[in-house]
């Protein structure tokens, strides 16, 4: 599977934004009572904000067009492929599945999420995996300002630049980018890459679509862990 | 939170258009600000050596013909006006400075929203859609337009503090965010540079600082390359000139934005649903502006 294309996908059921509310559209994405793998496909997004919201089966869905804010947001179990751009906060919360985005995703995509895989095809903007929580992000073109702040777990892959202060505040989330970074935030350093570090980014770049993408070409950033561990120098303080 | 669009005409094609294609724009962002709600329209611009005035009075009863002869009478100028529902737009062969004095010397519930040779601008409290309706927008026609859905935060939900704001001849500024140093940038203006303020309102003291910037000879693009500089706090901007338009947002960038763009056209939202309307929007260019980037079109670069 790769390239925005849903895999699965007999019996298509088609949900018309332009005909239904989106409130209906969303219903009938979390409804129950749907056979695993069902392949749905959204058109006529029109930006609407919170599409595809709280999906918690494996079912599939395309989304058509652009998307608002929070496109499967808390995702569960469900692959979501927006073929378009989204707007803020795609992914975010994210507790598993795959979210796969054709476009551009503006700021904060994949903040704060526990699991799953967020792929965005062409650019993110800034704040990309803000307090990630274990969920995995690769995105194909460049990411924006202070991406992975304060993130706690999980990985973001990088293929093209990142913007201002990466990784600000870092816990034990792991950055890996094969561009430049423009410069790193506050406890966030670069770090060895071993072979560990080699295997896991090439199974999640396979993950991603990306098999072609050769891992030499990463450096990997982490946290210093300076600013979030107890420093013995100043007990006296207390 | 507010809602700002802007829509600006490459070609002369779509002229008639303008207010049809804008209206959806500023009635989709009304979510974002229900408050209060204005356009600026750059369209018809004036004969050469006069000057077009926007003026409004809260009383739909308010005697404009006699305003008009007075301030006629009183500078020696003539002055043709036209009424569009509590705002009327004057026409005048006078100097833009002396007629905006003696129209709000004139009755102290006189405001002038605008004064150049090409810019409109009307604005009102309430929901968008009444805006849009009560002035018309729908059948206005021009070259390119700037709208604001207003959730009021840093001062009165008022006519007065509603936006888009307008401190220079043809000039209009919208903001979504919020600044922290607009008191003393105001006073800074105000005393060094002698501007008058109309309102406690932030935005206006950006819109301030942005003509005062072109009036020394900067250019739009330049003017608001020197406010990554000088203002502070949250903001994405969206400023119209006689025949420029420029987007700017500050280098947190909170506050949302998108642009799009055809041969055609240009169009900036807060949010892509207030685009989906617009001719060609399947095929168009579309994308966040950068953090701390101008972005501008037509004028003097």
């Amino acid at each position: 599977m790769s390239g925005g294309q849903i895999s699965g996908g007999q019996n298509i059921e088609v949900l018309d934004l332009s005909q239904m509310p989106l409130r209906d559209a969303n219903a009938r994405l979390q409804d129950d009572a749907k056979p695993a793998g069902a392949f749905f496909k959204v058109i006529n997004p029109r930006g609407a904000h919170a599409l595809a919201c709280g999906l918690d089966s494996e079912i599939e869905v395309e989304v058509e067009g652009h998307t608002g804010y929070y496109c499967a947001g808390m995702n569960k179990l469900a692959r979501v492929v927006i073929k378009g751009n989204a707007g803020q906060g795609v992914a975010e919360n994210m507790m598993s599945g795959e979210v796969r985005v054709t476009g551009d995703v503006s700021q904060s995509a994949g903040a704060t999420a526990h699991g799953g895989l967020l792929v965005v095809e062409g650019n993110a903007a800034a704040r990309c995996g803000i307090s990630l929580k274990g969920g995995d992000i690769v995105v194909k073109g460049n990411v924006g300002h202070m991406s992975m702040f304060m993130a706690q777990a999980g990985t973001l892959v990088v293929l093209g630049d990142a913007g201002d202060a990466l990784g600000d505040s870092l816990y034990e989330a792991q950055i890996y980018v094969r561009g430049s970074a423009e410069n790193l935030g506050a406890d966030c350093v670069e770090k060895e890459m071993r072979e560990e570090h080699r295997e896991k980014l090439r199974a999640l770049l396979d993950k991603a679509g990306c098999g072609d993408v050769d891992v030499s070409e990463f450096k990997r950033y982490g946290s210093a862990r300076a600013l979030y561990h107890f420093k013995p120098d100043n007990v006296g303080a207390y | 939170m507010c809602g700002i669009v802007g829509l600006y005409l490459k070609t002369s094609s779509l002229k008639d258009r303008l207010g049809e294609m804008f209206t959806p724009m500023l009635i989709e962002m009304t979510d974002r600000g229900p408050d209060s709600a204005g356009v600026a329209v750059y369209h018809a611009p004036a004969s050469e050596g006069q000057v077009k005035i926007t003026a409004f009075h809260p009383d739909p009863a308010f005697d404009w013909a006699a305003l008009a002869a007075a301030v006629s009478s009183e500078l020696g100028v003539t002055i043709e006006h036209h009424p569009n529902d509590t705002h009327h737009v004057l026409i005048s062969d006078g100097k833009a400075v002396a007629l905006e004095d003696a129209i709000e010397a004139y009755d102290p519930l006189l405001q002038v929203m605008s004064a150049g040779t090409t810019i409109e601008i009307y604005k009102e409290t309430g929901l968008p859609e009444e805006v849009a309706e009560k002035f018309g927008l729908k059948g206005m026609k021009g070259s390119h337009a700037v709208g604001h859905t207003r959730m009021a935060t840093e001062s009165a939900v008022t006519t007065a503090g509603s936006h888009p704001f307008s401190t220079g001849l043809d000039l209009c500024l919208v903001h979504n965010g919020s600044l922290s140093n607009h008191n003393r940038l105001r006073e800074h203006l105000a005393t060094h540079r002698g501007i008058e303020f109309k309102t406690e309102n932030d935005t206006e003291v950006a819109a301030a600082y942005v003509s005062d910037k072109m009036n020394s000879g900067r250019s739009l693009h330049e003017a608001l390359e020197d406010s990554i500089k000088d203002l502070d706090g949250f903001y994405t901007f969206v400023v119209g000139t006689r025949d420029g338009f420029a987007v700017l947002r500050d280098p947190i960038a909170c506050k949302p934005a998108v642009l799009a763009e055809t041969d055609d056209y240009v169009a900036f939202a807060s949010e892509y649903r207030a685009l989906v309307d617009l001719p060609g929007i399947e095929t168009a260019k579309v994308w966040e502006p950068e953090p701390a980037v101008v972005y501008s079109w037509g004028g003097r670069a």
